[in-house]
């Protein structure tokens, strides 16, 4: 049985040494598997993309459709979240609003991503005064407290979702530039990069097919914080009255619309709420694994 | 220190131009003419060209981010479109309520979670470290907006300890710091905790123990004076996030701060109001990190932050 063993882990070897990459990837996973508040953290996520995918199959009714008569209901057998002002199912309208904010948050952080890509590789690439423009026009857009950058293109663009989706992506570009620019100075100064030069490539192939993929590990774990801070965001501006507007099941909007009948009927604004912070929490406990199994350098 | 704090002073006037440049040119992205908007309906197309002239609003852009950033550090930021009195004057009203909001929260923010940190990390993997960590989790999640509705729900319509909404006295206080400090104090705790773990496992503690220092002594003494330096940037971070959290948690407490004042300029358009308000807190939060800096510097001789 022994020498079985010997040859098997030989054939392995080879083959890890023939993709390195596929290593990589393998040591993370084992990694990650073994941090259970961050599997906990990626089940969350799954769940709410799949309850957004199967939103139109698993809603107990219409999200829109108005009942005056069962307004303000509580929970209960029928109702399992309650009605809301205008009688409409909570639920319903929770699960339809999963579509919402996973989009909003996806699309804004794919936004800011990849703008902040494209300016951090530049800045952390060419260096000189490209990288000092870029970065002082980074330093300017951090130099805007909390959401008040987002409040800023609201004003000007109109309150709407696609505003929003806008806004919270202008606010996330200095971050990933940032993060980027970092990565790429430690990553060019590498002799391969040198001799991949030597060889006569070019800056595009330089930058594409031996940066990028280098410095994809930070920009994961940023991107999947970003989607907590987003999503976050989103509702804040939404429940401000500045992003989606009714009847839309957004959560921040439908924890707005809670908030006049505190008194009444508070479970209006309870379910909403665990919604988003649950969604939230998944996001945050997933990025902290991703971050301590891609990048433990990263870890405060 | 002091070359230090004049070169760091200087280093903030081009983030400040810039600053100003971009509220300008987002300004410059609402769609339709202002000049129009001002003269209201059935205006001749005179009266709305000698407006333009009046505002200045036909020279070229330049000319007119110039001579915005001139009136700007004079204090003037045009007049509100809705109470046609000066921004400036509007904003210095609300201002010190958003202030005493905001340094309320951090006092919070501060406090509970330096306290929560120390209790975690000189109580490693204990129950308390664990709870305590949980809550942090959980309070780094939560949306400000929705724990300020359920604190109200809780405290003041259950329980009748706190006013629902207003400003003015210290219970009026209470609910709106703890909301808008309480994310921030996670944020405090996870960095106390972290950075108190890796400060107790240093030489000089040991050395510290091996004297037979009491054990008080030593966490508050040598651990925390040293674990304090990274938490203070993290602090300094913090206060920016609550200026803008401030937006959230005024407009759920009925707070007539700036926030408000801002969310309600944007409502109605009144885009002066809101360009000064934005301009102004941004302002604000770029002097905190200054502030935050050189205590980082004093704190902690050893870096160099050039």
């Amino acid at each position: 049985m022994k020498p079985e063993v010997v040859i098997n882990n030989t054939e392995l070897n080879v083959k890890e040494r023939k993709s390195p990459k596929l290593r990589h990837w393998k040591a993370f996973y084992k990694k990650f598997k073994r941090n259970k508040l961050a599997l906990v953290g990626g089940y969350i996520v799954l769940f709410y993309i799949l309850l957004a995918i199967f939103a139109p199959l698993i809603s107990p009714q219409d999200p829109y459709e108005i009942d005056l008569v069962n307004k303000l209901q509580t929970p209960s057998a029928e109702h399992w979240m309650g009605t809301d002002d205008k009688g409409r199912d909570i639920l319903s309208r929770l699960l339809y609003g999963t579509r919402l904010s996973l989009t909003v948050g996806f699309v804004s952080v794919f936004f800011g991503a990849f703008i902040g890509i494209l300016l951090g590789l530049a800045a952390g690439y060419y260096g000189k005064w490209i990288d000092t423009v870029i970065m002082r026009i980074v330093d300017v857009l951090l130099a805007f407290p909390g959401i008040l950058l987002a409040l800023a293109i609201i004003s000007a663009l109109g309150p709407s979702l696609i505003n929003v989706m806008v806004a919270v992506g202008v606010f996330s570009i200095p971050m990933f530039a940032r993060i980027v620019r970092g990565s790429t100075l430690s990553v060019r100064k590498l002799e391969y990069i040198d001799a991949i030069r030597a060889l006569g490539a070019t800056d595009f192939t330089i930058i594409c097919k031996h940066i990028f993929p280098n410095i994809l590990s930070p920009v994961i774990v940023q991107a999947t914080l970003r989607l907590a801070t987003a999503i976050l965001s989103a509702a804040g501006l939404s429940f401000l009255g500045l992003g989606a507007q009714p009847p839309s099941p957004e959560w921040g909007a439908m924890l707005s619309s809670g908030r006049d009948y505190l008194f009444s009927a508070p479970h209006i604004a309870l379910f909403p709420g665990i919604a988003i912070s649950t969604l939230v929490l998944g996001f945050n406990i997933f990025g902290d694994g991703l971050r301590d199994a891609l990048d433990p350098r990263m870890k405060k | 220190m002091f070359v230090f704090i004049i070169r760091r002073v200087l280093q903030t006037i081009p983030v400040l131009l810039g600053v100003s440049l971009v509220v300008f040119l987002i300004m410059q992205m609402v769609p339709g003419d202002p000049a129009t908007l001002l003269a209201g309906e059935g205006a001749t197309k005179e009266t709305i060209e000698s407006l333009r002239h009046e505002l200045g609003l036909d020279r070229p852009i330049l000319y007119q981010y110039v001579d915005y950033v001139l009136h700007a550090v004079q204090g003037d930021f045009g007049e509100s479109l809705r109470s046609s009195r000066p921004v400036l004057d509007e904003i210095m009203v609300r201002l010190p309520i958003t202030l005493e909001l905001a340094l309320a929260s951090i006092f919070i923010t501060v406090v509970l979670g330096m306290i929560a940190g120390i209790i975690s990390a000189t109580k490693q993997y204990s129950a308390a470290d664990i709870s305590i960590m949980i809550v942090a989790l959980l309070g780094i999640s939560l949306p400000s907006f929705w724990l300020g509705l359920m604190l109200i729900y809780f405290f003041s319509v259950n329980l009748h300890l706190f006013p629902v909404s207003g400003w003015g006295t210290f219970s009026h206080m209470i609910l709106p710091a703890i909301t808008l400090g309480a994310g921030g104090a996670a944020i405090v705790a996870r960095m106390t905790r972290s950075s108190m773990l890796e400060v107790v496992r240093q030489d000089y503690i040991r050395t510290a123990r091996a004297k037979g220092l009491k054990e008080y002594i030593i966490i508050y003494k040598h651990g925390l004076k040293n674990a304090l330096i990274p938490v203070i940037t993290v602090v300094g971070l913090q206060f920016g996030a609550l200026l803008g959290g401030t937006v959230l948690t005024e407009s759920v407490f009925a707070i007539n701060g700036l926030g408000r004042l801002i969310v309600d300029a944007i409502r109605t358009r009144d885009l002066p109001m809101v360009q000064g308000g934005v301009l102004i807190a941004s302002v604000i939060f770029v002097f905190m990190n200054l502030a935050v800096d050189v205590l980082y510097r004093y704190f902690n001789k050893r870096i160099d932050l050039n």
